[in-house]
């Protein structure tokens, strides 16, 4: 295998006393769709917030042969790492475009015309935020939200996308486009680090995926093994799994 | 009372109330963006009104040398940051180029007569000055506690505050100043004499609205820093360093601040710690604002001109009273209509 586009070596983290994070790592190879499962609380969040240098960790963060403890936010989005938190943290009160533009801001110094071009690209796999492109972020409904904090994070031209919890609040329907997106953007080369309560279908798009169980790494494989392994079946993919599934088709 | 008496006193009031405007909008731009309440902002006034003053007076310039010590220590910091994050001591361009502007204007203020160089070249040195001067105090003072409680930002404004005064009295003395007007003559609009210095704030306060305007309507990096206003998180995620947005809403602050300063001075005599009750009248106004919207700080601003320019007339010994008073049943309406914080979802 070649080397992988980030590699993460016992990273832990802690909130005062209590370790939220211990000594996990995993690793995301290009072109890949990772994923992480775990219960409420397992430190998922957690993780992708000391991936991305929201939070102070220690152990090693690797990403595109770059090396460090505790990385900073600002060096892991100049080199194209994105990620879209459980919050979507939108800016509200300004316009659907407007947070897609502010999305680019790292490519600040490109001409409009670079712009616009990443923008209608972007509307193209968006049609409904097109529709929606003068109205204010606040307004949307929830999923149409979800929508707008992706494609605001696809408009920094990521390598690597991290999603916190995609579907989460969402109807079945809209979960099922956010799937689809997913796994169009793969087909385009963005790699994938996906936390997901939805086990069934995070393990579906998938290719490979990690147990998270109180902060530490429980279980990991292939994502089409682990969907059959009696462990993971019983615990997240059993009868609540099986109408979260229904639901969703 | 009569009618040629109101008008002159809507007229005092409009002046006035256009700066507050001004301080208003200046204070809620940096709080919203970094949740410090900038109590120093007054200093800007003050000291830009005492700079010009100085300059049209012969007197020595000495705020370069403030300027400077602060482009030092944040050189000083700099360095410390890379040796702390790197292990070796690098100077970075930014600092190092900092420290050079400020010894340039140093020396410029200090060796050439600025006496007879004309009011437009004398506010242009003391914005040069003063706006660098903004940035200075954000990367010293507050950078490094960026992330502190709101409530430790406020005390570390206080001090800031309280050393500038101190400072300030070094630099200008205890007596106060006031400067040339722009222009001399005025506008006859009927009955009224409008004097040519408050056609100069409010035209010069109402270009610099328009332009603030634009700014953060129409430019991204306008739009950056009010997104670092809405949401900071969001708008670290996509590469908006709160560092960054923390110094452009410092140097806008300075900006105003100074520009304040200059148009103020040929109406009122300023000493070196008035800027705190003319920064504190904008404060009102903000809070009218609710420490969130522009436009009714902006108005709120306006108001509490009118205010202080009546109660002058009228009870001119309860003038501050009246005037803070104001804030009063403001904070009772906004306390009785909060339905507590909203979820930012």
């Amino acid at each position: 295998m070649s080397a992988p586009l980030l590699e993460v070596t016992d990273l832990c983290v802690s909130y005062g006393k209590i370790e939220a994070l211990s000594n996990a790592s995993l690793r995301v190879g290009e072109g890949q769709i990772v994923t992480v499962i775990g219960p409420n609380g397992a430190g998922k969040t957690t993780l992708l917030s000391a991936i991305m240098g929201v939070l102070p960790s220690r152990g090693r963060v690797s990403f595109l042969g770059h090396d460090g403890q505790s990385p900073a936010i600002q060096d892991m989005v100049a080199r194209g790492m994105s990620l879209v938190p459980e919050k979507r943290a939108l800016f509200a009160t300004m316009s659907v475009e407007d947070n897609l533009r502010l999305g680019g801001f790292r490519f600040h110094s490109r001409s409009k015309r670079e712009q616009d071009a990443a923008m209608e690209e972007l509307y193209s796999l968006f049609p409904r935020l097109k529709e929606r492109r003068g109205q204010m972020a606040a307004t949307l409904s929830g999923g149409e939200r979800q929508m707008l904090a992706l494609a605001r994070a696809l408009m920094g031209g990521p390598k690597l996308l991290m999603l916190d919890e995609p579907s989460l609040g969402l109807a079945p329907l809209i979960v099922r486009e956010v799937f689809r997106i997913i796994a169009e953007l793969r087909s385009k080369g963005v790699s994938i680090l996906l936390i997901e309560q939805n086990a069934r279908a995070a393990l579906r798009v998938a290719d490979y995926a990690y147990v998270l169980e109180l902060g530490r790494i429980a279980m990991e494989g292939p994502a089409s093994q682990l969907a059959h392994d009696p462990r993971v079946v019983a615990a997240y993919l059993g009868m609540a799994g099986k109408h979260q599934e229904m639901l969703a088709s | 009372m009569n009618l040629q008496i109101v008008m002159l006193l809507g007229q005092d009031g409009i002046t006035n109330g256009a700066i507050y405007a001004l301080l208003a909008l200046s204070i809620l731009l940096v709080f919203t963006v970094t949740r410090i309440l900038l109590i120093p902002q007054g200093e800007f006034v003050a000291f830009a009104a005492l700079t010009m003053a100085a300059m049209q007076g012969g007197t020595p310039v000495r705020l370069g040398w403030l300027l400077l010590a602060l482009a030092a220590a944040a050189l000083v910091m700099d360095s410390h940051a890379a040796w702390r994050r790197d292990g070796r001591i690098a100077v970075r361009r930014g600092p190092a180029l900092g420290v050079a502007y400020a010894a340039g204007l140093t020396a410029l203020t200090t060796l050439v007569p600025l006496a007879e160089a004309g009011v437009a070249l004398q506010a242009l040195v003391t914005m040069a000055l003063i706006v660098p001067l903004g940035l200075a105090l954000y990367r010293v003072f507050y950078q490094p506690i960026a992330a502190a409680h709101p409530l430790v930002l406020l005390i570390v404004s206080i001090a800031v505050h309280v050393v500038l005064v101190g400072v300030g009295l070094l630099m200008f003395g205890p007596e106060g100043a006031r400067t040339e007007p722009f222009s001399d003559g005025g506008l006859r609009l009927g009955m009224v004499m409008l004097n040519s210095q408050t056609i100069w704030v409010v035209a010069v306060s109402l270009a610099l609205i328009l332009g603030l305007y634009l700014f953060f309507e129409r430019s991204l990096y306008g739009k950056a820093l009010r997104a670092a206003a809405v949401n900071r998180l969001g708008a670290e995620l996509v590469g908006i360093s709160p560092e960054l947005a923390g110094k452009a809403s410092f140097a806008l602050a300075a900006l105003i601040g100074s520009l304040s300063g200059i148009l103020i001075a040929p109406i009122t005599t300023i000493y070196y710690d008035s800027g705190f009750i003319i920064s504190l009248k904008g404060f009102v106004g903000a809070i009218i604002g609710g420490l969130a919207s522009y436009p009714v700080a902006a108005l709120g601003a306006l108001l509490i001109g009118q205010a202080e320019s009546f109660s002058t007339f009228w009870a001119s010994s309860y003038k501050e009273v009246i005037v803070f008073t104001l804030i009063l049943p403001v904070l009772v309406w906004r306390s009785l209509s909060h339905h507590g914080a909203e979820d930012e979802e």
